[in-house]
Parts: C-alpha cells; sequence; structure tokens
C-alpha cells in the first residue's frame, strides 16, 4: 500500500500492534499490571504514553493509576532510553574514591544530567547506589561492562569505545 | 464481641473491632485527623492523631489502631501531644505559607489542626516541593503544592466514584498526587463531580472560580444580570453562617442574592418543573414505544460525562431532556428576553449550582452552539465568598420571595437536590398523566442503590436510583448484559445527590449530606403544590411559548446531545 503517513489511526496501531500481541498471553487482571510492564518495557525500550494508556484499557484500571505503578518503580521508564547505559557508582566505596568527578566527567562528555539520555539515543546516564564491585572503586557500568579503578581523564576514552 | 480498655482514664467498652479514635469519640474526646475521613476507608499517613500506649509508652495511630481489651490509652500525654505537633510541623514544613491568600482560607483543616494543636513556628526547614497549578478546566483546580499526600482525593474518587483519575505517583520525597503525566484534570476520564475538593482537608483541590467574572457582570451597567439558585442551595448554605445542618433556608437566600445587587431572583427549582415536564412525556414515550428502555436521566452533569466515557453504547438511553439549570438559560435567553423585550446580549445568566461539574456543563459545545449557555456558575461556597465580601449578616436576614415568570417551583422540584428525588418528580407526573391517580410518598433512602416498583395501570415501572457513580457503574453493567429489569434509572454522580455536591460546604461527612437532604424532603411535604405539571409558572410557559412538550419549540430549545469520549 502507498504511504500512509500522516494517517495517524493507522501509524497508532501499527506502533501497538506488538504490545497486542504480548497482551494475548495474559487475562484482564489487575495482578498482571507488573509483569505486562515489564514486557512492554522489554518491546519498547521505555513505556511510551499510549502504551500505558493501552495496558490501563486491557487491565480495566484508570490510567492514572497505571502510571502511579509505573513511577513508584525504578525499574520502568517513561522516556527513551539510550541504546547504551551508563551506570555511575555512588555507592560508599565509590564515594570516598571519587565516584562525583566520574560522573561530572562523563556528563560534561555526554552534554547530560544525571537520568538524562542523549539526543541522538545513544547514551542514558544514571547514577545507581552500589553496584557491588567496591574492590574497583570508582566504578562504572556501561550495558554489562564494568570499568573499574577510573580516572576522570579515562571517560573519554570509554565512551568512545560505545560510540 | 464488645471490649473494655481505658482512655485518659475513663472506662469504654466498645464493639472489638472498634479502632482508638472512634472509641474515644465514645466518650467525647476528640482525637485530631487529617488523613482520616468518616466514609472512606482507613489509611493512617498523617500521623496527627497519634496517642500514648500507657503501658509501653508507644505512639499509636489511633484513626488506624484497633482497640485491645484493657488497653490504657493517654490521649493527651506531654509526648502524645509533642509528636502530634512534631508531626503536623513536618508536613508545614513542606507546605507554603499562603493561607491569607488561599481559596481555602477559613475552612481549611490543616488550618484547623495547626490551630489546635497549638503551633505556634515550624522548625524544621528543608527541601520544598513545588509543582505547577493545573487550572486548565473549566470546573476544579489542583494545586499539588499544597497537597499533604493524605489520599482522601485518591480513596473518594476511587473507592466512591470508580473513577480513579488522581493517584498516587512516583515515590519518597517526590511523590505526588496527580493523573497520569500530569494531564490537565480536564483532559482525562474525570466527571469533573468535585468530591475530591470536599474531601481535600487543605486548599490543593478547589472549584475554578468564577466569582470575579460574576462581580464583573454586576458591575456592568449594561447587563441585566439575572440569578437561579440549585434545588440543593437552600438546603445547605444556612450551615456556612452558623445555622444548623439540613435547615432551609430559602427566603434568606433569595434576599442575600437582592442584596448582593442581582436584578432578578429566580429559582433552577422551576426550571427543575420544566424538566419534569419534558423527561415525564420522554419516558412515558419510550415505555409505550418500548424503546432505549431502561430510560437514564441526564440532568447530573458529572454522571453524563462518566457515560460518555465509559458507557458511551448507552448514550441512546440517556434523557435528551437538558439539566434544569441549562433548560432554565434557553427559556431566559428566549421567553425572558422576549417578555423583557431585552437585548439577546444584554441578558447574564449566573447559575448558583452545588456543582462543579455544572462549570463544565455550561462549557459544552452543544449549548454554546446554541446561544442558550448559562454565563457563569458559581457553587455555594462561592457564593458564601460573595455574601461575606459585601458583609452581610445572612442568618438575620429578612427573607423575600422569588420573583415571578421563573421563580415558583413545587415539591417535586425541591427534592431534586437530592438522590432519588428526580425519579420521584418525573414518576409523579408520570403515573398521573397515565392514570390520574396520584403516586403515593416513595419513601426512598439515601444511600447508595435504592428501588422501587411503581404500579402504572396494569403495568410495572421499575426504578433504580443510584448515587455515586461506583454505584451507578454496578447498575449499568447489568443494563450491559442485558440482565437489568429496570425501565427508568436516575444517577447522581455524587453521594447523596447534589446536596453532598462538589461545591458544597466543607468538610462533607454522609452525616451532613443526610440532614442536607432530610430537609429537602420535608420541604416537598410541606409543599401545596407536589407535582411538576401544577406549577402554574410552568402551565403558563407552555401556553404561551413553548406549546406541547416535546414539541417543536420545546424540543429545539429544551433538548440537547451528547458525545462519545476516550475511556481514558
Ligand atoms: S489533594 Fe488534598 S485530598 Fe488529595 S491527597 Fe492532597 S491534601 Fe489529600
Ligand atoms: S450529583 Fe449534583 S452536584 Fe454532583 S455532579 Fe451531579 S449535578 Fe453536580
Ligand atoms: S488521621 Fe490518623 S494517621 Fe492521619
Amino acid at each position: 500500500m502507498a504511504c500512509q503517513c500522516g494517517n495517524e489511526e493507522q501509524n497508532r496501531e501499527e506502533f501497538l500492534a506488538p504490545l497486542r500481541e504480548l497482551l494475548e498471553d495474559y487475562e484482564s487482571k489487575e495482578k498482571y499490571l507488573i509483569p505486562i510492564l515489564q514486557d512492554a518495557q522489554e518491546e519498547y525500550g521505555y513505556l511510551p504514553k499510549d502504551v500505558l494508556r493501552e495496558i490501563s484499557g486491557f487491565l480495566n484500571l484508570s490510567f492514572s493509576q497505571v502510571y502511579g505503578v509505573a513511577t513508584f518503580y525504578s525499574q520502568f521508564h517513561l522516556e527513551p532510553r539510550g541504546e547504551n547505559i551508563i551506570r555511575v557508582c555512588m555507592g560508599t566505596a565509590c564515594h570516598v574514591r571519587g565516584g562525583e568527578k566520574i560522573l561530572e566527567k562523563i556528563k560534561d562528555e555526554l552534554g547530560i544530567e544525571d537520568g538524562g539520555t542523549t539526543d541522538d539515543l545513544h547514551f542514558t546516564l544514571e547514577s545507581v547506589a552500589c553496584i557491588g564491585a567496591c574492590g574497583l572503586a570508582p566504578v562504572i557500568m556501561v550495558n554489562d561492562d564494568t570499568h573499574g579503578r577510573l580516572t576522570p581523564e579515562q571517560v573519554p576514552e570509554i565512551i568512545e569505545e560505545y560510540k | 464481641m464488645t471490649i473494655t480498655l481505658t482512655i485518659d482514664d475513663q472506662e469504654v467498652e466498645v464493639k472489638e473491632d472498634a479502632t482508638i479514635l472512634e472509641a474515644a469519640k465514645k466518650v467525647g474526646i476528640d482525637i485530631p485527623t487529617l488523613c482520616y475521613h468518616p466514609d472512606l476507608t482507613e489509611f493512617g499517613s498523617c500521623r496527627v492523631c497519634v496517642v500514648e500506649n500507657e503501658e509501653s509508652g508507644d505512639l499509636l495511630a489511633s484513626c488506624v489502631t484497633p482497640v485491645s481489651d484493657g488497653m490504657e490509652i493517654s490521649t493527651n500525654s506531654a509526648k502524645a501531644r509533642t509528636a502530634r505537633r512534631t508531626n503536623l510541623e513536618l508536613l508545614l514544613a513542606n507546605h507554603p505559607n499562603e493561607c491569607l491568600t488561599c481559596d481555602q482560607n477559613g475552612m481549611c483543616e490543616l488550618q484547623d489542626a495547626a490551630y489546635n494543636l497549638g503551633v505556634t513556628e515550624v522548625s524544621f526547614s528543608g527541601e520544598t516541593t513545588d509543582y505547577e497549578v493545573d487550572d486548565v478546566g473549566p470546573s476544579l483546580k489542583r494545586e499539588p503544592s499544597k497537597c499533604i499526600l493524605c489520599g482522601r482525593c485518591v480513596r473518594v474518587c476511587e473507592e466512591v466514584q470508580g473513577v480513579s483519575a488522581l493517584e498516587f505517583t512516583e515515590r519518597g520525597f517526590d511523590s505526588v498526587v496527580t493523573t497520569a503525566f500530569d494531564m490537565p484534570q480536564s483532559e482525562i476520564n474525570c466527571a469533573n463531580c468535585g468530591q475530591c475538593a470536599t474531601v481535600c482537608p487543605t486548599g490543593a483541590i478547589t472549584e475554578k472560580s468564577c466569582v470575579s467574572k460574576v462581580w464583573g457582570a454586576l458591575e456592568n451597567e449594561d447587563k441585566h444580570v439575572i440569578v437561579q439558585t440549585a434545588p440543593s442551595i437552600q438546603a445547605t448554605v444556612g450551615e456556612e453562617f452558623g445555622m444548623e445542618e439540613g435547615s432551609i433556608v430559602t427566603e434568606k437566600l433569595a434576599a442575600a442574592l437582592d442584596k448582593l445587587g442581582f436584578d432578578k431572583i429566580f429559582s433552577t427549582d422551576f426550571a427543575a418543573d420544566l424538566t419534569i415536564m419534558e423527561e415525564g412525556n420522554e419516558f412515558i414515550k419510550r415505555f409505550q414505544g418500548d424503546k432505549h428502555l431502561p430510560h437514564i436521566t441526564s440532568c447530573c452533569p458529572g454522571w453524563v460525562k462518566f457515560c460518555e466515557h465509559n458507557y458511551p453504547d448507552l448514550i441512546e438511553n440517556l434523557s435528551s431532556a437538558k439539566s434544569p439549570m441549562s433548560m432554565f438559560s434557553a427559556i431566559a435567553k428566549s421567553y425572558y428576553v422576549e417578555e423583557m423585550d431585552l437585548d439577546e446580549d444584554e441578558l447574564y445568566v449566573v447559575g448558583v449550582m452545588p456543582c462543579t461539574a455544572k462549570k463544565f456543563e455550561m462549557n459544552r459545545d452543544e449549548l454554546i452552539e446554541t446561544g442558550s449557555e448559562t454565563d457563569a456558575v458559581i457553587t455555594t461556597r462561592e457564593l458564601v465568598r460573595m455574601i461575606k465580601e459585601v458583609g452581610l449578616d445572612f442568618a438575620n436576614l429578612e427573607g423575600r420571595e422569588y420573583d415571578d415568570m421563573m421563580g415558583t417551583s413545587t415539591g417535586a422540584a425541591n427534592i431534586f437536590g437530592t438522590t432519588g428525588g428526580v425519579a420521584e418528580a418525573s414518576l409523579r407526573t408520570v403515573k398521573e398523566k397515565l392514570t390520574g391517580e396520584s403516586l403515593g410518598r416513595l419513601n426512598l433512602g439515601f444511600e447508595g442503590i435504592n428501588e422501587a416498583e411503581i404500579e402504572i395501570g396494569d403495568e410495572t415501572v421499575n426504578v433504580a436510583i443510584a448515587n455515586g457513580l461506583s454505584n451507578a457503574a454496578e447498575i449499568l453493567d447489568e443494563v450491559r448484559e442485558g440482565n437489568s429489569k429496570y425501565d427508568f434509572i436516575e444517577v447522581m454522580a455524587c453521594p447523596y445527590g447534589c446536596v453532598g455536591g462538589g461545591g458544597q460546604p466543607v468538610p462533607a461527612t454522609d452525616e451532613r449530606k443526610q440532614k442536607r437532604g432530610e430537609g429537602l424532603k420535608n420541604m416537598d411535604g410541606a409543599k401545596t403544590i407536589r407535582k411538576s405539571h401544577e406549577n402554574p409558572e410552568i402551565l403558563k410557559l407552555y401556553d404561551e411559548f413553548l406549546g406541547e412538550p416535546l414539541g417543536g419549540e420545546s424540543h429545539h430549545l429544551l433538548h440537547t446531545r451528547y458525545k462519545e469520549r476516550e475511556r481514558n
């Protein structure tokens, strides 16, 4: 079919198709809210407004109720996330060994705040409580890779690796 | 099973599932509360109700702690008093210091609590939250910065209305009671009933005020400003001037409005009689033709909007009759203008309503398109502010009658202001019209869902009456599934009907609403004319202007449409 740009309804339907499919595995019961949110986030990378609205309709909950749950848990994200997630440890050991400076350097390099995502959706930056690698303090994780015993000077190089 | 405990050295015997707060109340001890509300589920978030367990020294939140046998409680030990004050100070540390200019000034439970607990300074300071005000919609204004997270609005919206427009979001210090994505409350599934505003102990949710608009009209010499007062107002406004709950103050109300400078004082009750004429005849047509039954009332704009969001498939069952307020304005802008020889844009119609949703109704496209809308709606609370502003001694005012032409009403119209009233009033006219026989008093209760079976000739009309939207939803689900026996369903969004409306004096409790409702029922009982079709002004209106109920002119002026809205 020819291009349907501007056909909002159809775009919306296409956008929601993967959600509809994953909802097929669920009954419309309130207790499935969290698993559904998890699956939807897995699918979309974050929880878009229309997706949350659709989920609330499916579960017979109000939009505000679903939003309340989605914003309560830090595992859920309502904004698109970067392809690469940088987690900077702010636990005690990292704090003592200059974690703050590492965070500042990354913020500068990427031009985003803590919790922010770069415009090109390449990186998301998050400070986290202890990630359990105190021996390597100060430490960051990029996706599943750990980078330890860092100095601010090493930061650009590490970021470069993921570009 | 009952148990015995001691509170402030007094023995109290209460049921075993009572809370300490309830037990204390029984012996006349008033423990301060904020998040507690007698008509909602227990919550226990604010901790201003703490009392001391004398044996253990523990501080207990009395509103949620169950009593136990032999318990010894002190409600006024130094420890309890200090803790209560500290807890309140902690709330105040993140609360704007704006009492003097706050809409809630003078009726704020937080203000009262600070006074009663002897808070003279706030000894804590720290980070504070600052949220945007939501005053986008026509009905409600929300200022989350004034919210103390008591959750009363969240509970009333979920438990009583089944809407859940407001919810706790985020967490910890960032917790805020708001809508999904902080959307304006007017852009979501909110019915605008304003129950949140009646339970909020602070100024965080109030009506969107039209007071300055009304003053503006009154001060404009080119405007002829008339006012209509809804049936329930005469049963509630007196409370704000120290009068007993349920006192009927019709004549004082008219006198106060006169003194405020309105050119004519009319009553929405008059238009309620008109609604009965139209809606009653509409029902007869449906009942005899068996089309679109059950017939569902449409005078409550909160309910109508709820229906448009959640039961769009039942829109065709709604009565097409406009609400009394909107009928009044349509007649004012046609008949009255003609009779008084006024220019159309000279007339300004103000409604005094129990209701925040009426502010929304006034702005409905369907009404504005026809140029027959009400120009400003103020709630009972807003009227009270205006009366106080000019310093009227309301309770001692010498009463006056409502003005002629649109000021006479029957007992049938008066009971519109409480649950069951619309149904009872309509069926009085319906039965008489079909059989010539009078309908006896229905004596319906106020709470939840009420039913009645009415014999009309050899047929039975099955009636259901719901107040509170979750009760309505229960009945409508049955209708939707096709297993409802009802022919006529009345729905009022607010518990107890408009006497419990979102614009009525606060704090609202069921006990208070019941007294107001009884006031209106007594008023009906005392009236000489109790049937809408006997209202002389209504008869004259049809005779001289409208013709027949449901006829061409009536249809054009007095009926309207509804539209489907998104569920969320
Ligand atoms: S808005 Fe009012 S009722 Fe709702 S949680 Fe805040 S203080 Fe309580
Ligand atoms: S019941 Fe009355 S006060 Fe409440 S929303 Fe409906 S019309 Fe307004
Ligand atoms: S009134 Fe008891 S905890 Fe709020």
